[in-house]
């Protein structure tokens, strides 16, 4: 196909540049300038772009560039921006009374989410990611529709803010059962832990078990077994039970009984943070209607309110 | 003869280091074979060059029916383009009321009556598969058609050429300028016509943000300063390419950038519709004159070079089918003007098929162009382009603007309420298509009697067998759900069901699972 003498490709009326392997030759189709312009043009940017950026690895770190850009400096600025725009809801929370959240459906939203985000990092260690508690622990499961302390959002905040049996705070919710290991004996203890069972419809009851229901423990937990939530003490007569259904933990329960401790929140977090906490956990479902009365307010409550009421964060 | 071989002959050829006059004064007195331009042994071997600099193609101004039918698609092409984001098309209060917009923002795409949602992106997918067999059909049915008429590059090319026209005069007076030393004449010309080039550009950059919000409140914003960065630079971007590959590289795009020349190049065969000279009929290529003198010797090819004359990517259409010709057909224009001037028949140049051209070069009379339609590989791609076309409009007809999603929670997957009776949570998705709020009933089916459903925003209080939820226009609306069911009972798989509450009564149901304590 070749003329090599005139070093010409007869096909295309190209020149050869004279390699040649095995028979193919290699045609001299030249290279539009602008290509070669565009390549000097990809050079150039390359220097720029090594002044400018990070580019040389060197022992510890990169070079840094002129404009000393950094994906993590990005990123924080980034964060901040986010910051803002939260902040902007956390005021708006801030400004509305805890109870009329849910009436306002779209700062609730935010605040449970907001709440959602905080459970996530302060709460689950102990209540689990879904808040559905640890029974083998003693964990109260946040779900459900049974409330020892009382399940509106005020009593949440309250919980909240003080915890349950916590010595950093003097209005902590306090209730302790005493042990009645030693008191009963055991047949008297069956007896008792039989009747318990029987106020939620299991179990047979007695009347030794009934009369000593009645002595020792109705004082707090009622003769109903309902329970009563200004004293922390726990309803009896429904399906759910803090430690156990099953009669051995009811015994235990009875002779040497555990006493769970919540720590109080309002030092390591600030109010609005507690607030839509309260309202994540109220919008779990089992969250109650607020009473007619007030949750009780702590004095020196009232006097942190007072004092950094504005301070969105801590 | 016109082979296969030279299908894939590479542009550079046709430039190089020699021009075109002096490549077709050689081919006067010479075979039209390509390799036989630098057969004599006394013309010493060019020196090899690396680089070439690209020679720009002063195209001169021919009209016929090609050029007009150029003109027309021209005029198409850049009306729906330019008028496309401010037509308007009523959707109600709640939808936008751009006929053509694709919003980023909130995930919808809006074509007149139909509005794609992300969820629905194979109607997108579809139509741009479509697109890519049609461009196959097309270039089966039509060769490259695409490359010639519709392609923006082409288009844009184009219009840049009338600048160059209006702006330099016609071929020879632009050729003569761009010699023309730099002088204050020449600075002001290339000035003025390079603002115009500007201009031409900015238009085009600025309409292309427009189908991306709403037309009339962009354009606005963006003269105001108060688009978005990204608004500006959008049209920064694609003012500067239209500029540049427009205005300066045009047949360059065609030659080393676009991948659809050589996609196109390896579809062609030789039933394929394309541009062609019939060197059968022309050769030996010769003067008026000459021919009269010497009629035997010389084909009806007068060598007047307006074929080359005319072109915009400045091919010799006479070296044969290559991978620089769009087959716009300006070439056959310009050759008919000149075979009716000299009283010989039209068609030497013309669209045709390799097939055709060799049968008529063996004696068979021509055949007109659009026979080469009607071949197989026609009809199979047509029938696989309109097979999916049908399929989405299928698709689209019948599908409906409700849907419901159930994600039951696995964390707790149930919960044992005071009374004994069994909780369980679901995350239900709502999804309204329509573009105006409709009320939807949920109901239970398959769970146990006395089983009621609330939500977060309808309360255990109002808990009942179905609940009516109002979804707002066009959204998706998620929504908490609790399902009890009462002590003693126990459920397993149950549906959720969905109707709209209106005259459409569209329905959809959601199997999913009810846990109960001692499923784990």
């Amino acid at each position: 196909m070749s003329d090599q003498r005139n070093n010409i490709d007869e096909a295309t009326g190209t020149e050869f540049v004279g390699h040649e392997w095995d028979g193919i030759e290699e045609l001299n189709t030249p290279l539009p300038r602008w290509w070669l312009w565009t390549f000097y043009a990809t050079i150039l940017w390359g220097i720029v772009y090594v002044v400018l950026y990070p580019a040389w690895p060197l022992v510890n770190s990169a070079t840094e560039g002129v404009l000393k850009w950094s994906s993590r400096g990005d990123l924080q600025t980034e964060l901040a921006k986010a910051d803002e725009v939260r902040q902007e809801v956390f005021q708006q929370i801030n400004a509305v009374e805890l109870t009329d959240l849910p009436n306002n459906p779209d700062l609730m939203r935010q605040a449970v989410a907001g709440g959602a985000a905080a459970f996530k990092v302060n709460c689950v260690q102990c209540h689990g990611a879904g808040a559905a508690g640890f029974e083998q622990y003693g964990y109260p499961n946040l779900n459900d529709d049974d409330w020892i302390w009382g399940g509106d959002l005020n009593e949440i905040e309250y919980t909240l803010n003080h915890g349950i049996r916590w010595d950093g705070s003097d209005a902590s919710r306090l209730s302790y059962m005493p042990a009645f290991a030693g008191i009963f004996d055991k047949t008297q203890v069956d007896a008792l832990a039989n009747h318990v069972l029987s106020l939620s419809g299991e179990g047979e009851s007695s009347p030794t078990g009934a009369q000593l229901y009645e002595e020792n423990c109705s004082v707090c937990h009622q003769s109903d077994g309902s329970g009563d939530r200004v004293q922390g003490a726990p309803a009896l007569n429904d399906a759910i039970w803090l430690y156990g259904k099953d009669i051995k933990g009811i015994r235990t329960q009875i002779e040497a009984p555990r006493h769970g401790v919540m720590p109080g929140w309002r030092d390591r977090l600030d109010p609005v943070t507690i607030k839509m906490l309260a309202a994540y956990v109220h919008s779990r479902g089992g969250g109650e209607e607020a009473d007619a009365q007030p949750a009780p307010v702590a004095p020196e409550e009232v006097a942190a309110v007072t004092e950094d009421g504005d301070d969105g964060q801590s | 003869m016109v082979s296969p071989e030279t299908l894939g002959k590479s542009p550079s050829d046709r430039s190089g280091d020699h021009d075109w006059e002096a490549a077709v004064s050689k081919s006067m007195t010479q075979s039209p074979n390509a390799a036989a331009r630098d057969m004599s042994p006394k013309s010493a071997p060019p020196p090899l060059k690396l680089y070439e600099a690209r020679k720009a193609v002063h195209n001169k101004r021919i009209d016929g029916p090609f050029r007009r039918f150029k003109w027309a698609v021209m005029a198409i092409t850049l009306l729906i383009y330019y008028v496309t984001p401010w037509l308007r098309w009523d959707r109600g209060p709640f939808a936008p009321d751009q006929a053509v917009l694709i919003d980023l923002a909130n995930r919808r795409f809006y074509m007149f009556s139909i509005e794609i949602w992300p969820h629905e992106f194979y109607f997108v997918a579809g139509m741009l598969i479509m697109a890519g067999i049609g461009l196959f059909l097309v270039t089966s049915a039509v060769g490259r058609a695409w490359c010639g008429y519709a392609c923006p590059q082409t288009v844009w090319t184009d219009l840049f050429q009338h600048v160059d026209r209006l702006f330099d005069g016609d071929r020879n007076a632009r050729m003569r300028l761009d010699k023309a030393p730099w002088g204050a004449a020449k600075i002001a010309r290339r000035t003025s016509k390079w603002t115009v080039y500007l201009l031409i550009a900015m238009v085009t950059g600025g309409a292309w943000i427009l189908y991306f919000a709403d037309a009339p409140t962009l354009f606005v914003d963006f003269f105001t300063g108060q688009a978005d960065f990204v608004a500006y630079a959008t049209v920064a971007i694609l003012t500067g390419t239209t500029f540049w590959l427009g205005g300066f590289m045009r047949e360059q795009v065609c030659f080393y950038m676009c991948p659809w020349p050589r996609i196109q190049g390896a579809m062609l065969d030789e039933n394929s519709l394309i541009v062609t000279y019939k060197d059968w009929r022309g050769e030996e290529r010769g003067s008026l004159k000459k021919a009269q003198k010497n009629p035997e010797k010389y084909g009806d090819c007068v060598d007047c070079n307006q074929c080359v004359a005319v072109c915009p990517t400045g091919i010799d259409i006479r070296e044969g089918q290559q991978i620089g010709c769009i087959t716009c057909g300006l070439c056959i224009d310009a050759c008919d003007k000149v075979m009716a001037d000299v009283g010989r028949p039209r068609g030497l140049i013309d669209y045709a098929t390799l097939n055709q051209c060799e049968a008529e070069s063996a004696g068979a009379p021509a055949e007109p162009a659009w026979k080469a339609l009607l071949r197989p590989r026609t009809f199979i791609y047509f029938g696989v382009w309109g097979a999916i076309g049908a399929a989405l409009l299928f698709a689209l007809g019948t599908r409906t603007h409700t849907d419901l999603t159930v994600s039951p929670d696995r964390n707790p997957p149930y919960m044992l309420m005071k009374d004994g009776s069994v909780r369980n949570a679901y995350t239900l998705r709502l999804r309204n298509m329509e573009a105006r709020p409709r009320d939807m009933e949920i109901a239970l089916a398959g769970l146990p009697a006395g089983a009621v459903l609330w939500t977060d925003a309808i309360g255990r209080g109002d808990a009942a067998e179905t609940q009516t939820i109002n979804v707002p226009a066009d959204e998706t609306k998620v929504v908490r759900a609790y399902v009890v069911i009462p002590e003693g009972e126990s459920a397993d798989d149950f549906t959720f069901e969905l109707t709209s509450l209106d005259e459409q009564r569209e329905f959809d149901a959601e199997e999913t699972t009810f846990s109960m304590p001692g499923d784990f």
